[in-house]
């Protein structure tokens, strides 16, 4: 089986426009979640987001290509580009024939479809801009990314909630890994924040009025972020061949169903999934340094969380660190396994692990090292990335420093 | 609308009863939601169908029970939460 490694990696969401500013702010434990501004924010009782500031579309996309991309396929191409421009490959010929492109994603253009609902329902047209379908459609991402870089290959989108960006990187992983392709383009992105995307999470009463503050006692909900993070998974010998930088390499993975409740999480099935991330990866419990936790903020995910945590680590659970940066970034639904796994990297990479900010009581059921509030340098050999979704659908994916 | 503190208890405990699936008879003021077989997504449910019924806004968070200022320990106590509401929110 051939070696994956990391090539390029790129992100926008509420902490930066790039991968630099991202792990920067990481590091100092910025806190990316503010007041939520867009239309009719008055009528809802969660305020509260991770949402990209800052950002207007003009500055990177004319007029033409803004009629077609959805909000959620302009995060995709902007941290596509990042992480295709460092990578340093061109597709062309038999390379492009054989790359291709598999995101996460969750809602779709859920801006474009609660424009034009507005629109028909609230202002009472009765005509739409023609290009509403191929806006919203959850695979526009994937498709005008495949068209910017001319990607040919195997190319979709994954859709599993809140693991969609994991399934997606799992699929890319095992393309490379299988030999089917010596490049993958993978990751996720979401864009949600709109008075109908969040209406419908507010609806559910998992949200935080105030914040996310994972494994806290305090804790009292999730808090949505936007955003994208895309990454460039290389062969290592072609990654080597043309003298690629490279940032990690991509060990293994596991996915599992909990086949049991729609919303609630299952103790079982997320063990399952971590400990087969670390057979498929051929890496012992004890090599583990450092966790990106799924860590919503919610009752219910962190203690089960914790709890499978203990149950495979054992001994070990107490000695490694795991952190949720979604207390900085948000949960970005079916793009937060990409931006999160940023931060996998830079613990292997970099030496640094991010925080679990907005720390303020310890819980006896998250009696783990959750990292509080400080980023921490340590030596990280290993780092898993947890992703457990509505539904039940989970993806663990293994990291390893390549060195 | 009758928001009387009779017609209160009697439409909060049909709302109860039909999202577990019992005759409104067989729920008494002292069930709680674990008895009548009430899951969390259950409740979240009947809150929503009270809200609707009586055009109100419950103070309920699914991960802190205990902090949102709305006791659901029993089906009395959600009936005397939803009339104080109804009064509040009624003014």
């Amino acid at each position: 089986m051939k070696r994956v490694v990391i090539t390029g990696a790129g992100t926008i969401n509420a902490l930066g426009q790039n991968v630099p500013d991202t792990l920067e702010a990481m590091r100092e434990g910025r806190c990316g979640i503010g007041p939520l501004e867009f239309q009719d924010v008055e009528r809802l009782a969660i305020r509260i987001g991770g949402q990209v500031k800052g950002y207007e579309p003009t500055d990177r996309f004319n007029r033409q290509q803004l009629s077609l991309y959805d909000r959620f396929t302009q995060f995709t191409l902007i941290a596509a580009r990042e992480a295709i421009g460092q990578s340093g490959l061109e597709f062309s010929g038999e390379l492009a024939a054989r790359s291709g492109v598999v995101l996460g994603n969750s809602g779709g253009g859920m801006t474009t479809l609660d424009e034009n609902y507005r629109s028909v329902y609230e202002d009472g047209k009765n005509r739409v801009h023609p290009f509403v379908v191929p806006k919203l459609m959850n695979n526009a991402a994937a498709s005008h990314l495949s068209m910017e870089f001319n990607l040919k290959g195997p190319s979709f989108t994954v859709s599993t909630a809140c693991a969609s960006s994991n399934h997606a990187m799992a699929q890319a992983f095992q393309m490379v890994h299988g030999g089917l392709t010596p490049v993958m383009i993978t990751g996720g992105s979401e864009s949600m924040l709109c008075f109908g995307g969040v209406k419908a999470w507010e609806g559910l009463r998992v949200m935080s009025k105030d914040g996310c503050r994972p494994f806290s006692a305090n804790r009292n909900g999730m808090v949505q972020g936007e955003g994208a993070g895309i990454f460039v998974f290389e062969e290592l010998d072609h990654a080597k061949r043309r003298g690629a930088v490279i940032m990690a390499e991509v060990a293994g993975f596991a996915m599992s169903s909990d086949a049991a409740d729609i919303v609630m999480p299952s103790k079982n099935g997320a063990a399952r999934a971590i400990t087969g991330a670390l057979q498929d990866a051929r890496i012992a419990p004890a090599e583990v340094g450092y966790i990106n936790a799924h860590g919503t903020g919610t009752a219910a995910n962190d203690k089960t969380e914790s709890a499978a945590v203990a149950d495979v680590f054992e001994a070990h659970a107490d000695r490694l660190m795991i952190s949720s940066t979604k207390s900085m970034h948000g949960h970005l639904i079916g793009g937060t396994g990409a931006v999160e796994l940023l931060a996998c990297i830079m613990a292997l990479r970099d030496g640094v692990v991010a925080p679990t900010i907005g720390y303020e009581e310890p819980d006896p059921e998250c009696a783990l090292d959750v990292v509080p509030n400080e980023a921490r340098e340590a030596d990280v050999q290993v780092a898993l990335s947890n992703a457990f979704a509505f539904g039940g659908l989970n993806a663990v994916l293994a990291l390893r420093r390549f060195a | 609308m009758d928001t009387s503190t009779k017609s209160i208890k009697h439409r909060v405990i049909e709302i109860i009863a039909e999202q577990a699936v019992l005759e409104p008879s067989d729920v008494t003021a002292d069930s709680t939601l674990e008895d009548l077989g009430i899951d969390s997504l259950g409740l979240v449910e009947s809150i929503f169908a009270i809200e609707e019924a009586f055009d109100i806004s419950v103070p309920f968070n699914a991960n802190a029970p205990e902090e949102s200022d709305f006791d659901i320990s029993s089906v009395a106590s959600i009936v005397t939460g939803i009339e104080k509401l109804v009064a509040e929110q009624h003014k």
